[in-house]
């Protein structure tokens, strides 16, 4: 136990599946998200894995034949990316609203167009206000442990709700690390068994999906948001007793040298290393600066975030995402909202970068860091950088 | 639950808004959607229940004189049976008048 192997990550995700005693999988494959159903595919084929694996003719059907599992009560595991998950886009709101707690891993691709089978995060920026539980890892282990707890979180009797965990395509699906599995016996007393209480039963039918007409549907929205948000505590609380048990501890804003910073970073997902490396970096010039790695997206951690920055001067928010023609990428724009009150805030200024695959250097990092500060002199806050535009 | 559309609340809804009691349906009166409403002129109708098979909400019933009449909770105005009555017997009329 607690040894590491050298594995590619979509086949420690496949891993993490199988320990979790997932009984249905309905998948589509994609790149880069392939490699992880076609291995639950060949365990379940080998006999390694007691799930039945239904093959479908596109993602929506994918997501349809999740929502048909999670209502008798089967824990469902579906992964999907960038123009799959668009394709499911209808279905995933179907999914929160009826709180069924589909597992789903998003290896973060491009959409098109052009045709881009790379990473970047606008497809599942697209699905922002769909109603799951959304997280961003940072690396192959972070990846599958949190495929774990995104089990017992979206199960747990007072959340119900579909949980997304994005991770990067390529940058992180695709690569070898070094990963600690779980023993089954330690994951089985980690992830109880699944009790849906209206799941369908000859004996006791219910109506699922019934429509709401107008004088409910607004009471209908306000559970589902009050369920979302009120999923935090128990996110926290799930990530750390799987810290108590397993010695990796998880928070949904993560801090890298921000002590006495005056400038910080802000990424999701795998760039964080990457920015990491960058503020090592910088700091051996003697600046005084620190990284913010936000890993929940949904619910947003409004009071976390808060916390961690409200020493910091500047704030330099990355988005590997652009709402074309709006205010710039998703992530910078909320985060903006989340400060609008507040007495004391940084600066906050936004990049887009790493789009469709594009690498983000340490020293694409130290740029955005003199570029901040140049713009927050030249008083433009609002304009919107694209890093490393060829012009 | 069995309450009327107006005295539901948010607390009233189940986990995913789930339904756990068959044939709800009939508390949500439609009727309030029409414009128009039919009435039947019992001297020129002949009780051949066509209205009845024709009406897409199943609205219409027999009453103990053997005519077929709307049920004005739930008929939606469409006027399917005033167009498909053979005896003309049935005029749509606007829903502010008497």
């Amino acid at each position: 136990m607690a040894q590491k192997i050298g594995m590619e990550v979509s086949i420690a995700l496949g891993e993490a599946a199988k320990l979790a005693n997932t009984d249905v999988i309905a998948a589509y494959p994609i790149t880069p998200q392939t490699h992880i159903v076609e291995h639950i595919a060949d365990m379940v084929a080998n006999g390694e894995m007691d799930a039945e694996f239904i093959t479908v003719e596109s993602e929506h059907s994918a997501m349809s034949a999740c929502l048909g599992s999670a209502a008798v009560g089967a824990r469902t595991f579906t992964a999907t990316a960038g123009q799959g998950l668009e394709l499911m886009h209808e279905v995933l709101y179907v999914a929160s609203a009826l709180r069924f707690p589909i597992v789903m891993t998003v290896a973060n691709r491009a959409l098109s167009g052009p045709l881009n089978i790379w990473g970047d995060h606008s497809d599942v920026m697209a699905t922002r206000d769909c109603g799951w539980i959304q997280f961003f890892v940072e690396n192959g282990q972070e990846a599958f442990d949190l495929t774990l707890c995104a089990f017992r979180i979206a199960e747990d009797p007072t959340v119900m709700l579909p949980t997304m965990l994005s991770l990067d395509g390529f940058h992180l699906t695709h690569v070898v690390e070094p990963i600690t599995l779980i023993e089954k016996s330690d994951v089985d007393k980690f992830i109880p068994p699944l009790k849906h209480p209206f799941a369908l039963r000859p004996d006791k039918p219910v109506t699922m999906g019934a429509f709401a007409p107008p004088f409910i549907y607004t009471e209908t929205k306000k559970i589902a948001d009050e369920a979302l948000r009120s999923s935090k505590k128990v996110i926290v609380s799930v990530w750390d007793e799987f810290g108590k048990r397993f010695g990796r501890h998880y928070n949904p804003v993560e801090t890298y040298r921000t002590e006495d910073a005056k400038t910080l970073l802000l990424t999701m997902g795998s760039y964080s290393e990457t920015a990491m490396v960058a503020i090592d970096n910088m700091r051996t010039k003697g600046e005084k600066v620190g990284l913010i790695h936000l890993r929940l997206w949904r619910p947003f951690p409004f009071a976390e975030l808060k916390q961690t920055t409200e020493n910091a001067d500047n704030l330099f928010v990355l988005d590997r995402c652009i709402s074309l023609g709006g205010p710039g990428g998703p992530v910078c724009s909320e985060i903006k909202a989340a400060f609008y009150d507040s007495q004391k805030k940084p600066s906050i200024i936004g990049f887009i970068g790493g789009l469709g695959g594009r690498d983000m250097t340490p020293g694409d990092f130290e740029y955005m860091t003199k570029r901040g500060k140049e713009i927050i002199q030249h008083g433009t806050k609002n304009e919107v950088e694209m890093i490393g535009v060829k012009e | 639950m069995a309450k009327s559309e107006d005295s539901l609340t948010l607390k009233d809804l189940n986990l995913g808004c789930v339904v756990t009691e068959p044939g709800n349906a009939r508390q949500y009166k439609t009727g309030s959607w029409k414009s128009k409403r039919p009435v039947t002129d019992r001297e020129k109708c002949n009780k051949c229940g066509l209205c009845y098979i024709y009406c897409p909400e199943g609205c219409i019933r027999v009453n103990n004189k053997g005519y077929f009449l709307s049920n004005y909770e739930y008929c939606k105005g469409c006027g399917i049976c005033a167009h498909e009555c053979p005896q003309e017997a049935i005029t749509m009329i606007e829903e502010e008048e008497e």
